[in-house]
């Protein structure tokens, strides 16, 4: 059996790419992907708690998740298009009508 | 049976299924009447007086966790201290629905009025549950059924490149905070094995020392509850989405959400920590972590920065948006004194910058509709081409600054008497100086409505309802300024939380 630990390790990466993803990427289309990448990591903690613990309280979180997720993506897909609309790009750095 | 217990707990979330069906018969109402859109906002304020009604009607109840079944503790809790931030919540939304009907800027989206009141329903019904919340998962729903509906109605106007911007900034700054949120309560769900509150607590409280991976999961849930109430170093959104959404929304998410989330806030520190009460009022916390520190360095940062950073605003509402981050660092500061004299502080301290900001931003709201602008230079003169609104906006700000014979005083001076308790000389003194910090931007709004000369000779008129409203929103801000004995009584009682 692999070690639980290995599990939370990967988890610990991913997490970690997510963020480091969202400070230097600047499509908002990656963006997105990259807090995809934040919520699936805890996806996986939750699951490993859940089997190593023996409590299905972490899988039945996980469902709600996967939810937010799905309804994140399409809000914010919704977002961009109206954002496109209006400037024709979706590089966060271009977005700037509002500052300081 | 689970069955039973489901069934038994009905009677429980009365408001919260009034307010679902309510959200259903909006979205029905704009699918079979689309000619009659102009009935929606009624329709909506009758289904919030009926949620009202039904949970005026829980506060003789006897408190209860809900959805309690067997061995499992409920998902939620019905306590006075829920029941006060829910009669907040439905007021706010309530005076939010009249200001939507008076907005010159939700009128070029007339066709999607539905979408609008649908989407505020779902806030009040998210708010609900997270001032109930005792579960995780709970939780986590809630904030994102909040949160989820505040990023479209922040890009409601579609054509608008500022609220697309502001839509597409608030929910990428949402979805990384909840995201971190989120892996801090999967780290502490491995560590405690439960999602309860309360077992939580059971297992916290033996904690003799601060652990590191804890520590770091409450942190990383701080972060959620940091963006909610928009402290300083997760702030960066509110100038931006305050500044870009319509008005209405712009007031709805500085009172009402941020109320929710300080009521979350507090639940959450309260039941998870709670080990036991001295003779003065505090509470003695578990050591497993520190929050009294944690929470003195947010509270001074989130006001020193929104203050100062207010000081160079030329865009009333970014002015207001970041006088809406110091304020939290007010209530914040009150927090931190862990005890019952600094939970009093901030539900007094709710109702009073409820009024007073709800207050502004209807009158910014309603100079944008004579004239289009919110830039403080437009403002010049206006004190006297609109007398009423120019003393109105005069009462508000006085008030948001803190001083008498209004409200705001008795909202400062509740936080000072809980900081000078404890007693915490440092953090009242830094409250006293932002305090003065901040008179100097709002007295630069009064500056600029009387003393600058208008630019161009012009009569304004206000419908009758709109100077009502007005007034509505003023007047209490006097009256409780020298009358606040029912509003300290009403403050005293809905502390009670359940479990203690």
């Amino acid at each position: 059996m692999i070690p639980v630990e290995y599990y939370l390790v990967l988890s610990a990466f991913m997490f970690t790419t997510g963020v480091i993803g969202v400070l230097i990427r600047r499509n908002a289309i990656v963006l997105f992907m990259s807090i995809e990448l934040m919520l699936n990591s805890a996806n996986l903690t939750f699951v490993t708690f859940a089997s190593f613990l023996g409590d299905s309280a972490g899988q039945v979180f996980i469902f709600f998740v996967m939810t937010v997720a799905a309804a994140e993506a399409a809000v914010g897909l919704a977002i961009m298009i109206a954002l496109f609309r209006n400037k024709q790009t979706l590089n966060a750095d271009e977005v700037n009508v509002l500052k300081w | 049976m689970v069955i039973n217990t489901i069934f038994n707990s009905f009677h429980l979330i009365g408001p919260e299924i009034a307010v679902a069906l309510l959200l259903l018969a909006v979205v029905i109402f704009d699918l079979a009447f689309p000619k009659n859109k102009k009935f929606l906002p009624w329709l909506t304020i009758t289904g919030i007086i009926v949620a009202g009604f039904l949970t005026v009607k829980q506060y003789s109840l006897e408190s209860g966790f809900v959805f309690e079944s067997g061995n499992t503790q409920g998902l939620i809790v019905i306590d006075n201290f829920a029941f006060f931030f829910k009669l907040l919540i439905l007021g706010v939304s309530l005076l939010i629905i009249l200001f939507s009907v008076s907005s010159e800027e939700l009128k070029n989206c007339y066709d999607r009025a539905g979408e609008y009141y649908t989407l505020i329903t779902g806030m009040i019904l998210g708010m609900f549950f997270m001032v109930s919340t005792v579960d995780l998962i709970t939780l986590y729903i809630s904030i994102e059924l909040v949160s989820f509906s505040s990023y479209v109605l922040a890009g409601f106007i579609k054509k608008s490149k500022r609220s697309s911007e502001a839509g597409l900034k608030y929910i990428i700054y949402g979805a990384v905070a909840s995201g971190i949120m989120l892996f801090g309560i999967s780290l502490v769900f491995g560590y405690t094995g439960t999602t309860n509150f309360y077992q939580i607590n059971h297992i916290v409280v033996h904690s003799l020392s601060p652990d590191f991976l804890l520590s770091l999961a409450f942190i990383l849930i701080f972060v959620g509850f940091g963006y909610k109430i928009s402290a300083v170093p997760f702030h960066f959104w509110t100038p931006d989405v305050y500044e870009g959404a319509p008005t209405t929304i712009t007031a709805y998410l500085s009172v009402a959400s941020k109320a929710a989330g300080f009521a979350l806030l507090i639940r959450f520190v309260k039941i998870i920590f709670f080990t036991g009460i001295d003779e003065n009022g505090y509470w003695i916390l578990s050591k497993a972590f520190n929050w009294s520190y944690l929470l003195i360095i947010i509270s001074v940062l989130t006001m020193t920065v929104g203050n100062f950073a207010a000081l160079w605003q030329n865009n009333v509402k970014r002015m207001l948006a970041y006088s809406s981050i110091a304020h939290a660092g007010y209530m914040l500061a009150a927090l931190t004194m862990l005890s019952e004299q600094g939970l009093l502080a901030i539900v007094v301290y709710f109702v009073v910058y409820g009024l007073t900001n709800l207050g502004a931003f209807y009158i910014v709201l309603l100079i944008h509709n004579k004239t289009g602008s919110e830039e403080i230079d437009d403002y010049d003169g206006l004190g006297y081409q609109m007398p009423l609104m120019g003393v109105a906006m005069t009462i508000l700000l006085v008030s948001l600054t803190g001083l008498p014979p209004t409200a705001g005083f008795i909202g400062k001076l509740y936080v000072f008497i809980s900081i000078l308790d404890a007693p915490h000389y440092t953090l009242a003194v830094i409250v006293a100086l932002n305090s003065v910090v901040s008179l100097y931007y709002y007295v630069r709004i009064i500056k600029h409505l009387y003393l600058n000369n208008p630019k161009v000779e012009r009569e304004f008129t206000f419908p009758v309802t709109q100077t009502i409203l007005v007034l509505v929103l003023t007047i209490p801000v006097i009256i409780l300024g020298l009358y606040f004995g029912p509003l300290l009584e009403m403050g005293k009682v809905s502390l009670r939380m359940f479990g203690f």
